[in-house]
């Protein structure tokens, strides 16, 4: 149909053609803005509005009693931040670490997987999606029993005396693992790993087995091939599993609730208690928006460090 | 050119095979690669050319056998140790690194710090100077193919090993490609072994062609001569076309054998009967179709003797340019192709005419008549 490529400043259409052929072409035109409405309403009510909402609530003051007015107080954020700065601090640093771990432990699998598994990929792929199936709450109740304190997790690492080791570096207290920053970041780790070696296997599996070969053929030892062409080009699984990883992971709170103690609070827990049982709305919307802020800036320059706009 | 000289090494191949669990893909072989020769290994897909070199490479393990590269033996060392390197189909360049990184990745991996200057004169000799700081996606089919050979040229191989690597360009570019290579490789003199289907670019380029078929090597030598002289049927229909006859040898007291055919009575030079021929054997006699002159029936007289005859009536003929292509059904073939260039024009040569077909017997040539007639006749159509 030569009507629908015709831009509107094309010379105008010989007399024969009827003006609902003009229609025609107009609503085809309209087709892309309808099939993305049902994308855009979704947005603009489940986030934009919430969004605006919870901005709002922010800055207001007042109590449940009296209920809460938009004052324009911004001290609000500052208060939050000051006193809650142990949680921030706490929910980046546990949620690297895991973000760490979980980088070490994936890549290899998803090396395995993508590259060696052979007929054994579907399995193996089945196995790394399988916990899904199970409750995120139900799983890391799980970690809460092999952990425990009379647990065989912990007797062979008191017998192995390893214990004694994390405990020096302060992971770990006495002669337990739960209710100590090393429960809560295995806990992180663990359920973050999946979301981890899903995007490094699909850019894992994407890399032609050629550019291996001829990494070797021009004099580049296996590991070597691995450090100049495999991970290079892996680049954006590895962006994209860290991120997949690291900001579900820092906005966390059932690992520190379930596996921690009080001293091992991230800052969802906070803002989880502030709207949950304090009450206290503007702090946790407050608590919220510098969550998100902290994590946009800290994601963008992590990309731009990364610079992988051109290997996508 | 002030590329420091590097010479060519030759391969030797001693009983070299290949087998993945039941399926065998190269038969043992023995094979020897002159150095700085280029040399063609030519086959239909699957014939085993493709494995035989990544075995040179050390990119597949051999089941049996040896590899020597410039007499060395590498049978056992990995690709990263061997003195060669590859030209890959589909060209297997790093797309996460400019086409100056490509070029210089060899070297670096070897050590080597100032790498520039190398990496310029290489990237000239290829004719991509400007091209230094693009992406491999960036460039066309032609240039990637030229980064590839660049990359491997790079490091003064001792055999350079070329995996299709034209198969991806239309058929215009091939053809300039195929000098190009030709010229490289005539100034840098590196010994290269060329993987190639297709049976012009095999001719036209290399200096020695080995055929293989079905994981073996069905004959090797200069093009000229594995045309003019093949030794299978595979290779008289794969480089090519032949007529193929079943003849019985009648007489090998002279120089020439004598075969009686239904069509009559045919010479043979001994020497270029590959097949044993005592008398009352059955062989088979080819002849390419561009030897054979056409005479009209009514002109039989004309004809010198001493010629091998067939007498035909054409049944096709289709005007080509530069020749007509007749078919004629014949008593002892009914599609015989004779390929006449168009100087003089019989304008009496048209369908239905009575001709007789006659050739100097010195073009005949003679294979073992307990092969397969056809071979390499479809698998030229499909390659082609």
């Amino acid at each position: 149909m030569s009507a629908t490529t015709a831009p509107e400043t094309a010379p105008p259409a010989p007399p024969p053609a009827p003006a609902g052929v003009a229609k025609a072409a107009r609503r085809k035109k309209l087709v892309p803005y309808w099939l993305l409405l049902p994308g855009i309403l979704w947005l603009v009510i489940f986030f934009a509005a919430p969004l605006v909402y919870q901005a709002s609530t922010s800055v207001q003051t007042g109590s449940l009693e009296e209920g809460f007015k938009v004052t324009w107080h911004f001290q609000t954020y500052w208060d939050a931040l000051t006193e809650y700065y142990p949680q921030f601090l706490r929910s980046v640093i546990y949620a690297a670490t895991a973000t760490v771990l979980c980088l070490l432990l994936g890549y290899p699998l998803a090396y395995l997987i993508a590259f060696r598994a052979g007929r054994w990929r579907n399995l193996v792929m089945i196995l790394v999606i399988a916990p899904f199936f199970t409750s995120f709450l139900i799983r890391t109740l799980a970690w809460k029993t092999i952990l425990s304190d009379s647990g065989p997790v912990v007797e062979v690492l008191n017998s192995l005396h390893i214990l004694d080791i994390t405990s020096q570096l302060g992971i770990t207290e006495g002669e337990r693992v739960l209710a100590t920053p090393l429960a809560v970041v295995c806990g992180l780790t663990y359920n973050f790993l999946p979301f981890m070696i899903l995007p490094l296997y699909s850019s894992l599996e994407r890399i032609d087995g050629r550019l291996h070969e001829a990494a070797g053929d021009l004099y580049a030892k296996p590991f070597t091939t691995f450090r100049k062409v495999t991970f290079p080009l892996s680049m954006p699984g590895v962006v994209a599993g860290t991120l997949l990883t690291f900001i579900p992971a820092a906005g966390d709170y059932i690992n520190a609730e379930l596996l921690g103690s009080t001293d091992q609070k991230m800052v969802g827990n906070v803002i989880q208690s502030q709207f949950l049982r304090v009450l206290d709305y503007p702090t946790a919307a407050a608590l919220s928006f510098i969550l998100m802020a902290a994590i946009l800036a800290m994601v963008t320059v992590y990309i731009r460090k990364s610079g992988t706009e051109d290997l996508v | 050119m002030t590329q420091q000289p590097s010479t060519g090494g030759d391969v030797r191949l001693t009983g070299i095979s290949k087998t993945y669990g039941s399926f065998t893909a190269v038969h043992p072989l023995d094979l020897h690669i002159p150095a700085g020769s280029f040399f063609a290994l030519l086959g239909a897909s699957g014939c085993g050319k493709t494995t035989t070199l990544r075995m040179i490479a050390g990119l597949e393990d051999p089941t049996s056998g040896i590899v020597e590269l410039a007499g060395n033996d590498v049978t056992a060392l990995p690709p990263h140790k061997r003195p060669v390197n590859t030209v890959f189909q589909s060209y297997a360049l790093f797309p996460h690194l400019d086409i100056y990184e490509n070029v210089a990745f060899g070297l670096r991996r070897r050590g080597i710090k100032s790498v520039k200057k190398q990496v310029d004169e290489m990237l000239e000799l290829v004719q991509l100077g400007d091209f230094a700081r693009r992406k491999p996606q960036q460039l066309s089919g032609g240039q990637q193919q030229r980064v590839a050979v660049a990359r491997a040229l790079i490091n003064h191989p001792k055999v350079l090993l070329l995996d299709e690597p034209l198969g991806a360009l239309d058929l215009k570019l091939r053809r300039q490609m195929q000098l190009e290579l030709k010229r490289i490789q005539t100034e840098v003199g590196i010994t290269f072994v060329h993987v190639t289907h297709d049976q012009e670019e095999a001719m036209t380029m290399a200096d020695q062609v080995a055929v293989m078929n079905g994981g073996r090597v069905e004959q090797q030598g200069a093009p000229a001569e594995l045309y003019e002289n093949p030794g299978t049927t595979f290779v008289a229909n794969f480089l090519g076309t032949s007529n193929l006859i079943e003849a019985e040898v009648a007489d090998t007291s002279g120089g020439d054998l004598v075969l009686t055919t239904e069509g009559g009575k045919l010479a043979l030079p001994a020497a270029r009967c590959s097949a044993p021929a005592r008398t009352g054997d059955t062989v088979l006699v080819g002849i390419r179709p561009e030897k054979i002159s056409l005479t009209h029936a009514e002109d039989a007289g004309t004809i010198p003797d001493g010629r091998n005859r067939i007498t035909g009536r054409i049944a096709d003929s289709s005007f080509i340019g530069v020749s007509t292509q007749y078919v004629i059904d014949t008593p002892v073939c009914s599609e015989f192709a004779v390929y006449e260039q168009n100087i003089e024009r019989d304008s009496r040569l048209v369908p239905g005419a009575e001709v007789v077909l006659h050739w100097n017997p010195a073009h005949t040539f003679g294979l073992d008549a307990t092969q397969d007639i056809d071979a390499g006749t479809q698998l030229d159509e499909e390659a082609a």
